[in-house]
């Protein structure tokens, strides 16, 4: 078990009213950005269960778009973000689905990306998938989430780049569609790399995506 | 956090001849990699900004977007300067503090979760308020928050803190927990005193459910903070005079998650059910979104 901090309790400070819905939806939206990770023009949010039903009240609409916009949760302008975003199209849908979690959002970034998250409370959030793929990202670390071919050996390959930098694993998970099919990687670490080493991981052959993911303030 | 059970942290600050918020300094500065200065600084910025919060919050009777809510804390200080209290200068103190800061979060504006937003009101308003009136250090203030953070984090090794998953017995039920632990902690109580306190606060709001009308964190959410954070001084002033909770704290932390599971899905922070689902609160809906 991930070992927490009590500032999981005392804390965040952040702008109301719901450390679920409004700083746990503006975490969710930054985790998007930093996964992204690239300039945008178009965003839908898709909202599950208690998000849908009470997403409104709690401004999880707001706290989202702002989040994806780069706003930090305890910034006093998320509450009049319609009035001060520009050029982002942005969009909602709502679906009532119990085999997500209560508080749950799809995220899609320019028709290609879509990352699924949920608020798991006080404020902490977890990214489930990215394009489809199982992760269990909760923005307490920096991560290097990559998606390659399936293939022998590019564990050992990632690993002696990062290890080169000196940079120590927190945690390493990988899967696979299928053999031979596409595979991810998402790599914990203890501090954050460099965009050279980002670079020579995306110059491996069979690696088709790359991203440098910053952890969470 | 390596303490995964209240029976656990116990018998640690047994066999180290600890206080519980010596044992949490401890650990947080294992798994952050920081001095116990650098952790003290970070929990004394989370006080200071509860502080800020109440501040705000008793200067304030700005309305919130549904226009319910936001001038019950006015009432209050006008009230007690006026009438005074029954039970006096702190009673008055902690449930305009917890007013004030509650109000405050419906506004959008800045709080501290504790654990959750829409119990913020609660541990700030027992700790700066009992501080204030008996002259209590910002050291001794800042040992009570810790003591709450590691009880809170113990029992959100167990359970997710969300309405949505387990009512409101996990949001301001266990704001009310801490805060009981913290007060017990300042006011000088051992550590059996704290988990006594703790226990005794917890067991008495099992239950609870999550039913905010209009899924806003407004009713009763707002009002619940300064009953929940009365609530905690009861706990504490039964455990300060040895009274005990029969049943451990570990078991009843496991029967608030199980009572969570039980807890109908219409009563988990949907507003499909309970208060949200009156006569009034349907009116009251209607009306809201006329308007908008």
């Amino acid at each position: 078990m991930e070992q927490k901090s009590i500032f999981s309790v005392i804390s965040p400070i952040m702008v109301g009213p719901s450390s679920s819905h409004t700083a746990g939806a503006v975490r969710l939206g930054l985790m998007a950005r930093n996964i992204y990770n690239n300039p945008f023009s178009k965003v839908k949010f898709i909202l599950y269960n208690s998000f849908a039903t009470t997403g409104f009240g709690h401004g999880t609409d707001k706290g989202l778009l702002a989040g994806i916009l780069g706003y930090q949760v305890d910034d006093s302008s998320i509450k009049n973000i319609f009035e001060t975003v520009k050029n982002i199209e942005y969009s909602y849908d709502y679906i009532q689905d119990i085999s997500r979690h209560p508080n749950s959002v799809d995220i899609i970034i320019d028709d290609k990306m879509t990352i699924s998250g949920d608020s798991v409370g006080a404020g902490e959030i977890r990214i489930n998938s990215i394009n489809g793929f199982n992760t269990d990202i909760n923005g307490s670390y920096d991560t290097l989430l990559l998606m390659y071919k399936d293939k022998p050996g590019m564990i050992s390959t990632v690993s002696e780049i990062i290890q080169k930098q000196k940079v120590n694993i927190a945690s390493l998970h990988c899967g696979r569609s299928s053999k031979g099919g596409q595979a991810s990687m998402y790599i914990a670490l203890d501090i954050p790399i460099g965009d050279d080493v980002v670079e020579k991981v995306k110059n491996i052959k069979d690696v088709y995506f790359v991203t440098n993911i910053r952890k969470l303030k | 956090m390596a303490i995964l059970s209240f029976e656990e942290l116990i018998n640690k600050c047994e066999n180290e001849n600890k206080k519980i918020y010596e044992i949490a300094l401890e650990e947080e500065s294992k798994i952050q990699d920081e001095t116990f200065d650098v952790i003290k600084i970070r929990t004394l910025e989370t006080l200071l900004a509860m502080k800020d919060a109440i501040k705000s919050g008793l200067l304030s009777n700005e309305k919130s977007i549904s226009n319910w809510c936001g001038d019950d804390c006015e009432k209050l200080q006008k009230g007690y300067q006026t009438k005074g209290s029954i039970l006096g200068k702190i009673f008055e103190k902690i449930t305009t503090y917890a007013l004030a800061t509650a109000e405050e979060n419906l506004r959008m504006g800045r709080i501290v979760a504790c654990p959750t937003a829409g119990s913020c009101g609660i541990v700030p308003s027992v700790i700066i308020a009992v501080a204030e009136e008996k002259n209590i250090s910002e050291t001794e203030q800042l040992n009570g928050l810790i003591t709450a953070g590691l009880t809170g984090l113990i029992v959100s090794n167990k359970v997710q803190l969300a309405g949505a998953v387990a009512g409101c017995q996990a949001e301001c039920g266990v704001a009310s927990a801490m805060a009981a632990a913290a007060l017990t902690q300042m006011m000088g109580g051992d550590n059996n005193e704290i988990i006594q306190a703790t226990s005794l606060a917890l067991k008495n709001i099992l239950g609870l459910t999550c039913d905010p009308v209009c899924g806003l964190v407004e009713v009763p959410c707002i009002k619940r903070n300064a009953f929940l954070a009365i609530h905690a001084v009861t706990a504490s002033e039964l455990a300060l005079c040895g009274v005990e909770s029969k049943i451990p704290l570990d078991e009843i932390v496991d029967t608030l998650k199980i009572t969570g599971q039980l807890m109908s899905p219409l009563l988990k922070e949907t507003s499909q059910g309970g208060l949200a689902k009156t006569k009034t609160a349907i009116e009251l809906e209607k009306k809201l979104f006329n308007n908008k």
